[in-house]
């Protein structure tokens, strides 16, 4: 040290290293593997490069007026879809939520909530929908039952974990009163989750509507229907004109949301 | 919070009358706004169908099981593809999206007027559109396959990290800036001794979620032709193979339930 230079060095990331080493050497053979697996025809992404230039400029420009009618039922539908699949998943994720918080339900009941939770998560509404319309047939009622059963997924986890936080103490306080089950979840539970509550629906309102866009490809209903039927009939100017639609309402819904939100805060 | 008198006793009541009044009106408007709405929805459903629903449902549990097991085999392949769509888009859209929420993030971008809106405008956009929709135009551009997935799910990340990102940006303390600044740093060694040390942890589990998230989306982007479990799922479907539909659901949910184990392991080490 007395004749050399001393010079800082950053601390590395991660202290062992051995486990620095093997984490390179596990990424870089799956990266490889990655590589070696997926086949990509260079030739269709060539010949795909000016079909896709023609594809976008197809899109050009937005045909608002033709279709106009059909985009806006769309949207309309979109919409009554979102509020009632909003309110209905609520409703039915209130009791999930209690149930799925480990302070409030017994054994039991936890692990079952727990369990509805992770399936409705697990499958993208997508999916979800693709089953609902061959069950009840095409139509935003399908989408509807949709958006209401993943909304359970998102909802009931995140409010049960806002339940699970709740101060012990208030809610005690209301139970020394006395008070019923319910009484003690009316007065105890529920004033310290609110605010919680309030935002995620909004949240929540925000993320159907966007979800809404993309049900209706498989046939449930709403704005995703007039796009892909405009993507069907090879009328790219009105599917540009009906995704340019979906993206300024889901700005406004998202900045009026997020905003709502802060205020509630 | 009022006491009511009545003539003998008192009562508690949680809110005063104009209060109550208010709430009632709330619920009032809400449930005369639900009833409109899901008017509207019923007269555009067929209720037939709708009541006859569960027979239809059992019909369909019926034919889906037994789940024809040795399906699963021709799955890996599919499953690998997936798994990749999901780390390869995740690993490229926070990549992209990093130097957009430098760009956004008020404390650190270098034009506020010109730069910052267009940032800003990137990642909202991308946040707007569904990756299903990006896979759809991209399907078109690039072909069917592995690639339009990753690219998809890609673009789509880039909204999510980016948004969250910059939020994290615009947090940091601002005095750790100041001592590296200090020491007579350049800008690039601020950025890279005083601020991306702090952002690291929040940047890392941001790109876990991320990738969890985007697990769940690979599985559908194949229903447009993508790549991924959802080709498998759309064909089988296509052919009405329930008992193999079936099995894939179920790969499906132990994908997810894998990925949310492995990413609940990385957020613990983390934090």
């Amino acid at each position: 040290m007395n004749d050399k230079k001393v010079i800082w060095k950053r601390k590395p990331l991660i202290k062992n290293r051995l486990l620095r080493i093997g984490l390179i050497l596990i990424i870089s053979t799956y990266l490889l593997s990655v590589f070696l697996t997926t086949e990509i025809d260079w030739q269709r992404i060539l010949e795909g490069i000016p079909r896709g230039k023609n594809f976008i400029f197809a899109f050009f420009p937005p045909d608002f007026i033709t279709r106009s009618d059909e985009i806006l039922a769309g949207v309309f539908e979109s919409l009554w879809m979102t509020i009632v699949a909003t309110i209905v998943g609520i409703l039915i994720s209130i009791p999930v939520s209690l149930g799925a918080a480990k302070n409030i339900a017994p054994k039991f009941v936890y692990f079952l909530s727990r369990g509805v939770i992770t399936l409705s998560r697990s499958f993208q509404e997508v999916i979800l929908a693709i089953f609902f319309v061959k069950l009840m047939g095409f139509g935003p009622f399908a989408g509807m039952v949709t958006l209401s059963l993943s909304t359970i997924g998102f909802f009931a986890k995140l409010l049960s974990e806002d339940i699970e936080d709740i101060n012990k103490s208030q809610a005690e306080a209301i139970k020394s009163t006395g008070s019923s089950w319910f009484q003690w979840v009316n007065y105890g539970v529920q004033p310290q989750v609110m605010p919680r509550f309030i935002g995620l629906s909004l949240y929540r309102l925000d993320i159907n509507f966007r979800e809404s866009a993309v049900i209706g490809i498989v046939g449930g209903g709403g704005i995703g229907s007039t796009l892909n039927t405009a993507f069907d009939r090879y009328e790219f100017e009105t599917a540009a004109a009906v995704l340019i639609v979906i993206i300024s309402i889901v700005m406004i819904v998202e900045y009026t949301s997020s905003h709502l939100r802060k205020l509630i805060k | 919070m009022p006491i009511i008198k009545q003539k003998d006793y008192k009562t508690w009541k949680k809110f005063d009358r104009k209060r109550d009044l208010q709430n009632w009106l709330c619920w009032f408007l809400g449930t005369l706004i639900f009833s409109f709405c899901f008017g509207l929805i019923s007269s555009k459903t067929i209720w037939f169908y709708v009541f006859d629903s569960h027979n239809e449902a059992l019909d369909l549990l019926g034919r889906m099981f037994p789940p024809e097991t040795n399906y699963f085999f021709t799955l890996i392949k599919p499953i690998w593809d997936t798994l990749n769509i999901a780390t390869i888009g995740t690993t490229i859209g926070t990549l992209i999206a990093i130097p957009l929420a430098f760009l956004s993030a008020n404390n650190t971008t270098p034009s506020k007027k010109f730069l910052r809106p267009l940032a800003l405008f990137c990642i909202v956009s991308s946040r707007s559109i569904n990756s299903v929709i990006w896979a759809l135009l991209l399907v078109a551009v690039v072909g069917p396959g592995v690639l339009a997935g990753i690219i998809a799910i890609g673009l789509r990340s880039i909204g999510f990290c980016g948004k969250l990102l910059y939020e994290a940006i615009e947090e940091i303390d601002e005095n750790q800036i100041e001592a590296i600044e200090a020491t007579g740093a350049n800008k690039a060694q601020i950025m890279t001794f005083g601020i991306v040390p702090q952002i690291l942890p929040a940047f890392t589990s941001i790109s876990v979620y991320r990738w969890d998230i985007n697990i769940r989306e690979a599985t559908v982007v194949g229903l447009v032709g993508a790549g991924g479990i959802g080709i498998e799922l759309d064909a089988q479907i296509g052919d009405l193979a329930w008992a193999k539909v079936s099995v894939i659901l179920l790969a499906i949910v132990v994908a997810v339930v894998f990925s949310e184990w492995i990413t609940a392991k990385i957020r613990k080490a983390i934090i």
